[in-house]
């Protein structure tokens, strides 16, 4: 690490901590929960434009995949469901898996000019198979106890292990839609990675039967102790009591807050040793070769397609496991928070402000616009009312403005964006 | 009779909406195209922009609304309009000047261009949301309908009726005079003969002697006047919500890679087909089967092949498949 870095994250640090002392620490270690997280998704892109110029513009899609992860891993499964619908649902799976294959088989026995016919022709028996026991079965399942649960449940095991999970399905999804993108040229793999996002959200959104859609799935268990709990708990108090803590129950909230940072620290910390390892071994000079020079790589007889795939999948994984931990630290899974500004466009922001290529940089550029995606709720309700305070007493365009200053944080994101792609474009921290 | 009742339910519920939908989009993918075309970089702001000139023609609607000017029956939005594309076309204007001239004077890669435009779509974003606020906003007056259900059933005694909204017959009546406007300047004008020139060969143009500023300033007038224009008759036809640009951006990108990136007359194409899809997956046929069928029967189900709720779902399996089977779309375009 050069004296540059040490300095950038030493001052981040500093940050942190000035709102630890100055706003409260549930507020800090709030905050850096959720810049570790957002720190292994710009990574996860980072590995994906950095290391090898792939401009996915879906990483909502793969984060959502992940979150749902943690649902379908960690709530308890609900009995009920499966009795009433589980062969029905295996049936399902079977005639479209049978419809795959028939497809499948029946394009290699028929003359080339002849095969869209067949598929279309064996697609329309084959879909209306696979809804007839699809159909009724979501909609028992639908039915029992809506407000409850009116979902298949998950798996009832620990939440730690949707996180490798998460990251899983992310990285099937990634060789799915990498397989069918990849080969074109970058504005299409970006626009069909925004679509295919969408297609994802809209899943989740309104498969009741998986995810409870916009019904939302609340209590995922936890990895660490409920406050409730440590605030009743005798070594607790007594552990509050040693370090001079009165209040215990902010110190509970605290206490949480520093587990979740603790097991996240653990993630990033695994992941970045990873990145790193693979950034400096050949593979990743192979990588910044093909990023750099397509052509002369392809020459020198690299395989790009097959390179690309292999690091749009890894980037995707990585999007993934951030997406369970995300759902994990809420605690809930809601379909409607994600929103591309959010968990797509902003995490490029810290990818190209970090400095792309350099993953200690994507790491920093997720810190960094975090705090200030969150402080620029207070900062522009200050800026708006210096602005408005000459206005008269009660005006309504004052008002309006102090009331629109939520947004200043949209504006404030897309200066950042615009400023260092043109003053700095290899970021905070340049790629070596 | 039957089948007149079933054409009615089909036009009423299918084709009317769907025409007006389909219309919107194709000024919308027209100005996403005409960017490309000259410009070569897929503009994720472009949704944005439509949004910002719908916001501009809102404002100076109320404006008029206050002052009492109207043109009843018609909605006072049309007269607001040319200020709508005014702003729209301002605020292109400026972030070309501060923007992008830069990178295209620097001869950046594409991709360097599509992150730039996010820049730009966060700060337009931002914008529109503090001037006018998050929330919906409905600002269509005049008459309503023009034919209603009641009045259709009257006048041809069927069962079935056809409702018109006067804001469908307005999208379509200005989407067809702008497109034909649209394209006689490219194929006519001096100048639309001179995009269309940097469009196919920039070298080539640069040696005939045609000053490239000037064809990328038309290409951003065009565009962001198209935007303003498709925003405000999206805003009319159903509500304004800062909201749904980003998610109408991707029908609309859809359609353009659909017809062919850099067509005109694909981007049209592109966005009825895209809107017709959308329209006619998640409509269920029951009552239109019952119609057709023998007497008394009705067939089991709703017959819809998807629920509503993946309207915009469709446009991107249909992105896919024309990825898949002809990347260069309906019309041959460019591959990006």
């Amino acid at each position: 690490m050069t004296k540059k870095v040490a300095l950038y994250y030493s001052l981040m640090g500093l940050v942190l901590i000035a709102v630890g002392f100055f706003q409260s620490w549930n507020v800090a270690f709030g905050i850096l929960n959720l810049c570790l997280i957002s720190a292994i998704m710009a990574l996860g892109v980072n590995m994906q434009w950095g290391y090898a110029g792939l401009f996915n513009v879906g990483i909502m899609g793969f984060t959502a995949l992940g979150a749902l992860a943690a649902v379908l891993i960690s709530m308890a499964p609900v009995q009920e469901a499966w009795e009433v619908a589980g062969g029905d649902l295996f049936l399902s799976l079977l005639s479209l898996v049978g419809t795959v294959v028939a497809i499948m088989l029946a394009r290699r026995a028929v003359p080339r000019g002849l095969r869209p016919y067949v598929v279309v022709l064996l697609l329309i028996p084959g879909y209306f198979l696979t809804m007839h026991f699809f159909g009724p079965a979501t909609e028992r399942i639908e039915a029992i106890d809506p407000a409850l649960t009116g979902y298949l449940g998950g798996l009832g095991l620990p939440v730690l292990l949707a996180w490798p999970v998460g990251g899983l399905v992310a990285a099937g999804a990634g060789w799915l839609i990498g397989k069918i993108s990849l080969g074109l040229r970058a504005d299409y793999l970006a626009i069909a990675t925004l679509g295919i996002s969408e297609i994802i959200i809209a899943i989740i959104k309104y498969e009741e039967w998986l995810s409870r859609g916009v019904k939302n799935v609340t209590g995922i268990p936890r990895p660490v102790p409920y406050e409730v709990d440590l605030v009743e708990a005798d070594w607790f108090i007594s552990f509050a009591s040693s370090l001079g803590v009165s209040d215990t129950s902010e110190a509970a909230g605290v206490f949480v807050k520093i587990c979740y940072a603790l097991l996240f620290i653990a993630v990033l910390a695994i992941i970045m040793w990873l990145a790193e390892r693979a950034l400096q071994s050949p593979w990743g000079r192979m990588m910044r070769a093909i990023r750099d020079n397509r052509d002369a790589a392809a020459a020198m007889g690299k395989d790009v397609k097959a390179r690309h795939l292999q690091v749009f999948v890894l980037g995707c994984a990585v999007c993934g496991v951030a997406g369970a931990m995300l759902a994990t630290l809420d605690g809930q899974l809601t379909p409607t928070s994600y929103i591309p500004l959010r968990y797509t466009f902003l995490i490029w922001v810290m990818v190209i402000l970090g400095g792309s290529g350099n993953n200690w940089g994507a790491v920093l550029g997720g810190f960094v616009i975090w705090f200030l995606w969150i402080q620029a709720e207070p900062l522009g309700s200050w800026v708006m009312n210096v602005l408005t305070a000459p206005m008269p007493e009660g005006s309504a365009l004052a008002e309006h403005l102090v009331a629109g200053s939520v947004y200043m944080r949209y504006l404030l994101m897309g200066a950042i964006l615009l400023l260092v792609m043109r003053f700095a474009p290899k970021g905070l921290i340049p790629e070596k | 009779m039957d089948i007149a009742n079933a054409f009615a339910l089909l036009s009423n519920f299918v084709l009317v909406p769907a025409l007006a939908y389909g219309a919107q989009l194709a000024l919308g993918a027209l100005g996403v195209t005409i960017i490309f075309g000259i410009l070569r970089f897929a503009n994720f702001a472009h949704g944005e922009m439509m949004s910002f000139g719908a916001m501009a023609a809102i404002l100076a609607t109320w404006f008029l609304q206050s002052q009492g000017v109207s043109i009843a029956p018609l909605p006072t939005a049309l007269l607001a309009l040319p200020i709508g594309i005014l702003a729209a076309i301002g605020m292109a204007c400026l972030t070309d000047r501060f923007v992008f001239r830069f990178y295209r004077r620097k001869r950046s890669n594409p991709i360097v261009f599509a992150i730039v435009s996010v820049g730009v779509m966060f700060v337009m974003a931002g914008l529109i949301r503090i001037i006018i606020g998050p929330d919906d906003q409905s600002f269509a007056d005049g008459a309503r309908f023009l034919v209603t259900v009641r009045e259709f059933k009257a006048a041809t005694g069927l069962d079935q009726g056809i409702a018109i909204k006067q804001s469908q017959v307005i999208t379509v009546v200005v989407a067809l005079i702008v497109v034909a406007f649209l394209f006689w300047f490219l194929q006519r004008t001096r100048w639309g003969k001179a995009m269309r020139a940097y469009s196919d060969d920039e070298d080539l143009a640069l040696l005939s002697g045609i000053d490239p500023e000037k064809v990328v300033l038309i290409a951003w007038i065009i565009a962001a006047a198209l935007a303003a224009i498709a925003g405000t008759l999206y805003g009319l036809d159903k509500t304004y919500k800062p909201f749904i640009f980003l998610q109408i951006l991707l029908p609309i990108f859809a359609a353009t890679i659909l017809g062919g990136i850099g067509q005109p007359v694909g981007a049209v194409l592109g966005g009825f087909i895209i809107a017709f899809s959308e329209v006619m997956v998640t409509y269920a046929f029951k009552r239109f089967l019952a119609y057709l069928g023998p007497g008394g029967w009705v067939p089991d189900g709703l017959v819809q092949l998807l629920s509503t709720d993946y309207k915009f779902a469709v446009s991107f399996v249909i992105l896919v498949a024309v990825l898949l089977v002809r990347p260069t779309g309906i019309i041959r375009g460019k591959v990006i």
